[in-house]
């Protein structure tokens, strides 16, 4: 693959995602390592809770700055919730309030320089979207009962018996489908968001990188290479922030169905 | 001489693949376009619609990612 994206194994933009162990676990047969995965999330949990630890310490009534940034996240996704399912879904806010803020301390610690991007691997993202519809499902039940079902089949009020089997038979295939989408979709677009990100971000570093070296009016290149290398960090910082964002909503509208499954 | 021709394909295919992107592109754009034909019409509703409008985003822009994860998967998978 190296001499595709051209040059030394440095300018690979594949290779910043590869897992590295960094301490060997063996628990009865299982590879548990603690990997640099596992290590910038550790990083990343560590920092959200250091700062609302830090940000919640005072509970001052006229807040300083820190507590105030912590208050406006409380409020943006209580709001966030309260919009979507109604003063019945603050049940889930702990939950939908754990997911954005690890996701969002992922991604932003993935933006330092030489740190790993735990989000850019589907087996971090699969995990939590299937953590996600997991309980969808088993809430949904756990309330609603067989009701729940009626997520895939909408009542359809009076109507003709043939005209609601008609409509049955198109709208149940319809629902199943889109219902088992949802946790595909939920993991591969941070995924693909995430590492999509990093290789362009590498990619006009290496570009710049390789222009430099070859000297000449080549340089100007590299010095556009390197602008537009910048202004893509910059609108990656906004993607970290609105993927999170975009996850934790998808969360509520999917929790939403759980808690009214009949539209 | 086979295996440089199926690396060549793999190479076609994997541009090809990057064509899904054009249907995420027009329905993003078209997106934020009619958000923004809205919300200038209607400025005070704007801000109650920002989460539609960015839930809309990210689920017309993951068919355009899907696109990108054939790339991927023709480029180091196959």
């Amino acid at each position: 693959m190296n001499q595709f994206f051209g040059g030394a194994a440095a300018n690979d933009p594949i290779s910043q995602f590869k897992i590295k162990s960094l301490l060997d676990i063996d628990v009865a047969g299982f590879q548990l390592d603690f990997t640099n995965s596992t290590f910038w999330m550790v990083v990343g949990v560590f920092l959200t809770l250091a700062f609302f630890g830090v940000a919640a310490s005072r509970k001052a009534l006229v807040p300083s700055r820190l507590q105030s940034v912590g208050e406006l996240g409380y409020t943006f996704i209580a709001d966030m919730i309260r919009g979507i399912s109604g003063e019945e879904g603050l049940k889930f806010f702990p939950l939908v309030f754990t997911i954005f803020f690890f996701i969002l301390s992922a991604n932003l610690v993935g933006m330092l320089p030489f740190a790993f991007t735990t989000t850019s691997h589907v087996a971090v993202t699969a995990t939590l979207a299937v953590m996600v519809i997991s309980i969808v499902i088993g809430y949904g039940f756990y309330k609603n009962g067989l009701g729940f079902l009626n997520l895939f089949a909408p009542p359809l009020g009076d109507m003709h018996p043939i005209a609601k089997f008609v409509l049955y038979a198109l709208l149940i295939p319809i629902e199943l489908i889109s219902f088992l989408a949802r946790p595909l979709t939920l993991a591969l677009r941070l995924f693909a968001n995430m590492l999509a990100g990093h290789i362009i971000l590498k990619l006009f570093a290496g570009f710049a990188v390789m222009m430099a070296s070859a000297g000449g009016l080549l340089i100007f290149g590299a010095v556009v290479s390197f602008l537009a290398g910048a202004t893509i960090n910059a609108l990656e910082f906004l993607v970290a922030f609105l993927q999170a964002f975009v996850f934790a909503i998808l969360t509520v509208i999917y929790l939403n169905d759980a808690l009214h499954p009949s539209h | 001489m086979e295996g440089d021709i199926a690396l060549g394909m793999k190479y076609i295919g994997a541009g090809l693949a990057c064509f899904g992107m054009i249907g995420a592109a027009i329905g993003v754009g078209n997106i934020f376009g009619s958000f923004l034909d809205g919300a200038l019409r209607n400025p005070s509703a704007a801000s109650q619609q920002t989460g539609n409008l960015f839930v809309g985003a990210a689920l017309a822009e993951a068919l355009g990612l899907f696109a990108f994860v054939v790339a991927m998967l023709l480029l180091f998978a196959a």
